[in-house]
C-alpha cells in the first residue's frame, strides 16, 4: 500500500481571482474520490483577498491557502517550489492541475521535480479496479486517444479547460481553510517585470464565434464578419490564413496552433477546413458554414451549411439574423 | 554565445496514417520532417546569431535516421548538429526524454540559452522543454513571442499569454525558452547551405557518453514513470449536415431557429 494517499486540486487563480477550470477539476475530482473513498482537497496560491471559500462549496473538503502577493506574478519557479514543498508534506495520490496556459508550464516543472509522471492535457480520467488512476487523451493532433498510467506516485496530470462541467456550488458546505505562509518567496534568477493590464478580447470565453478564412480578400471586408459577430452577440475568429497574411492579430486564431475555441454558436465563414481548423473548433455546440466551394471539408463536420458566395450571404446574414 | 536548440523528428502529420481497427499510427505512411513548431525554435537562434552572434547547437534525441532533421537545421543556418541515439533511449515518455536530453546537455559542456518550440505535433504534450529546464535547475519562459533584449547575463522576453495576460519577463542565464510561432517565419534553407549540410560531421552521444549523469534505469521505457495502455483511434467526427445551395430562404429560417435554441 502507498503512503500516497487523497486527490489535491490545484487551483488556478488569475489576478487573484479563482478561475473556472479549479471547479471543472473539482467537479471531476469529486468523481474520482468518491470511487476511491479518499479525500479530495485543493491548494490555492494566491494574494490575501481572494474568496478561498468558493473552493469548498464547490466541493473541496480542505482548502490550503498558501496566502502571498507574489502570486499576483505568475512565474513558473517559485509556484513550483512551494507546490512542491506541499506535496511532499501532505503526499497526496492524485494532483490535477488546469491544463490553462500558465498550468500547462508549471507542471512539466512540479513532475519533473517529484520525478515522476505527468499526463498532459487529458479529456477524461477514470479510476481501474485497482485503484488507479486512468488518463485519456488526445494526441496526433487529436487523431488518436491514449490512455495512460503513471506507475509512480504521486500521478499527475493537467486537464483541458472546458471538458467537464463546474460542480455545484452549494454554500451549505462546510469552509475549511488552511491559511499558510509560502514556503520560499524568492527567486533571483527569474523576475516578472511587467502584466500587461489591458486584454485582449479572450476568444476560448466566447459563446458565439464568427470566423473568416481565406474567403476574405482583404482586410477591409473583415468589418462585416465583425458586424455579424457583433449582431449575435459574440466575437470575430479567424484561420490560420488570415493571421499570416497579417490582417489580423493571433489573437483570434482558431486552430490547433492557435487557440481551442468550444463556444455554443460556431459560424465559419469562407474557411475550408483543414485539419489544423477544426482541431481548434470541432467541439463546438452548432456550427454553420458558409463557402463557395461544396466540397469543402468544413461540410462534413457542419450541422448546417451553405454554398454560396460569403459577400452575398453575410450582408444578408446580418439583416435577418437576431 | 552558446545556444541549444530542442528539435524532435515528427511523422509529416498531413500525409500520416492512423489505422482505427488496429489502434496504431503508421509512422511509414509518411516521410519525417522537423516538428513544424521546432522551426520557429531555429529560426529564433539564428536571428539571434545574426544579431549577436552565437554558436547554434541543435540537439535531438531519436533513431539514427534522425541525422537527416539534424543536417535540415544546419542548411537552415545552425553551426552543429548533435544526435542522441541509442536503442535503450528507446520508449522514453516526457520525463525519460527530458532526463537525457538534460544529461546530453550537461554532456556537451557551456550553453548559455535553450530554445525550443510551442510543442510536437505528434505527442503534444508541451512537457519536455520545461522539464529538461527543472532538471537543470535553470527558469524557463513558455510562448515567447518576442525577445526584447539578450546579453551575456540575461534575456528579456515577452510572453505571449499567461494567466490571461501579456508578461514581461526578465531571466538570467542559462534559461531555457520555448516560443511561438509569431516570434518569426522560418526561412527557406539556401542551396550552399544544403550542399554543405551533406557533408557536415553529425555528433553523437549513446548511454555509455553519458554514464556520469544517468543510467539505463532513468532512461528509455524503463526510466519512463508513464505508460500508455491502449490507443483508440476515434472515427473522424462527422454530423448530420444540413446543406443548402441556392435557398438562401430556407438556410436562413433554419439556422435563424438553430440559433435561437441554442443561445
Amino acid at each position: 500500500m502507498s503512503e500516497y494517499k487523497g486527490i489535491l486540486v490545484i487551483a488556478e487563480q488569475n489576478d487573484n481571482v479563482i478561475h473556472k477550470v479549479s471547479y471543472e477539476l473539482l467537479n471531476k475530482a469529486r468523481e474520482l474520490a468518491d470511487k476511491l473513498t479518499v479525500p479530495l482537497n485543493c491548494l490555492l496560491l494566491a494574494a490575501d483577498g481572494i474568496a478561498a471559500e468558493e473552493l469548498n462549496f464547490r466541493g473541496a473538503e480542505t482548502v490550503y491557502y498558501i496566502k502571498s502577493d507574489i502570486f499576483l506574478k505568475p512565474e513558473e519557479y517559485l509556484f513550483k517550489q512551494n507546490i512542491v514543498e506541499f506535496i511532499n508534506e501532505h503526499k497526496p495520490e492524485i494532483i490535477l492541475i488546469g491544463a490553462t496556459s500558465f498550468g500547462r508550464s508549471l507542471a512539466p516543472r512540479i513532475a519533473a521535480s517529484l520525478k515522476t509522471g505527468l499526463t498532459a492535457d487529458c479529456t477524461d480520467l477514470k479510476i481501474d479496479d485497482e485503484g488507479q488512476l486512468i488518463q485519456i487523451r488526445p494526441a496526433f493532433s487529436d487523431n488518436i486517444f491514449a490512455y495512460i498510467k503513471t506507475v509512480t506516485y504521486p500521478q499527475l496530470a493537467t486537464i483541458r479547460y472546458k471538458e467537464f462541467n463546474e460542480s455545484k456550488r452549494n454554500i451549505n458546505r462546510k469552509i475549511s481553510i488552511v491559511e499558510m505562509k509560502p514556503y520560499c518567496n524568492y527567486y533571483a534568477r527569474s523576475e516578472v517585470i511587467k502584466i500587461f493590464k489591458e486584454k485582449d478580447i479572450d476568444i476560448t470565453e466566447a459563446q458565439i464565434v464568427v470566423a473568416a478564412g481565406r474567403g476574405i480578400k482583404k482586410k477591409d471586408d473583415l468589418k462585416m464578419i465583425e458586424d455579424l459577430a457583433h449582431k449575435l452577440g459574440g466575437v470575430m475568429g479567424v484561420s490560420r490564413a488570415l493571421v499570416d497574411a497579417g490582417m489580423v492579430s493571433s489573437a483570434c486564431q482558431v486552430g490547433y496552433s492557435g487557440n481551442r475555441v468550444k463556444p455554443k454558436i460556431y459560424i465559419a465563414c469562407g474557411i475550408s477546413g483543414a485539419p489544423q481548423h477544426l482541431a481548434g473548433m470541432k467541439e463546438s455546440g452548432l456550427i454553420i458554414a458558409i463557402n463557395s466551394d461544396p466540397s469543402a471539408p468544413i461540410f462534413s463536420i457542419a450541422d448546417y451549411g451553405y454554398v454560396g458566395d460569403i459577400y452575398e450571404i453575410i450582408p444578408n446574414l446580418i439583416r435577418d439574423l437576431e | 554565445m552558446n545556444i541549444l536548440v530542442l528539435i524532435k523528428e515528427v511523422p509529416d502529420m498531413t500525409k500520416v496514417k492512423f489505422d482505427s481497427e488496429k489502434g496504431v499510427v503508421d509512422r511509414s505512411s509518411a516521410d519525417s520532417e522537423i516538428n513544424p513548431f521546432d522551426m520557429n525554435a531555429l529560426q529564433a537562434a539564428v536571428n539571434i546569431k545574426n544579431k549577436y552572434g552565437a554558436n547554434v547547437t541543435v540537439l535531438t534525441m531519436g533513431p539514427p535516421k534522425s541525422e537527416k532533421s539534424l543536417r535540415d537545421a544546419y542548411a537552415r543556418g545552425a553551426d552543429k548538429g548533435v544526435l542522441m541515439t541509442d536503442r535503450k533511449f528507446g520508449g522514453s515518455d516526457t520525463c525519460a526524454t527530458a532526463i537525457t536530453l538534460s544529461a546530453g546537455i550537461k554532456h556537451l559542456g557551456k550553453y548559455d540559452l535553450i530554445i525550443c518550440g510551442e510543442k510536437s505535433v505528434d505527442g503534444d504534450t508541451a512537457q519536455v522543454g520545461a522539464e529538461v529546464a527543472e532538471f537543470l535547475d535553470i527558469p524557463h519562459s513558455y510562448y515567447v513571442e518576442k525577445i526584447n533584449n539578450l546579453n551575456d547575463k540575461e534575456i528579456e522576453v515577452v510572453i505571449e499569454n499567461v494567466c490571461g495576460s501579456k508578461q514581461v519577463r526578465k531571466m538570467k542565464l542559462p534559461a531555457l525558452i520555448g516560443v511561438t510561432k509569431n516570434i518569426n517565419s522560418p526561412k527557406l534553407p539556401t542551396v550552399n547551405r544544403k550542399l554543405e549540410s551533406l557533408e557536415i560531421e553529425v555528433e553523437k552521444i549513446s548511454l555509455d557518453d553519458l554514464c556520469e549523469y544517468i543510467n539505463e534505469d532513468n532512461t528509455g521505457f524503463k526510466g519512463s514513470p508513464t505508460k500508455v495502455s491502449k490507443i483508440i483511434i476515434p472515427s473522424p467526427l462527422e454530423r448530420v449536415s444540413h446543406i443548402f445551395r441556392d435557398d438562401y430562404v430556407s438556410f436562413k429560417e433554419a439556422v435563424k431557429q438553430e440559433i435561437k435554441l441554442k443561445a
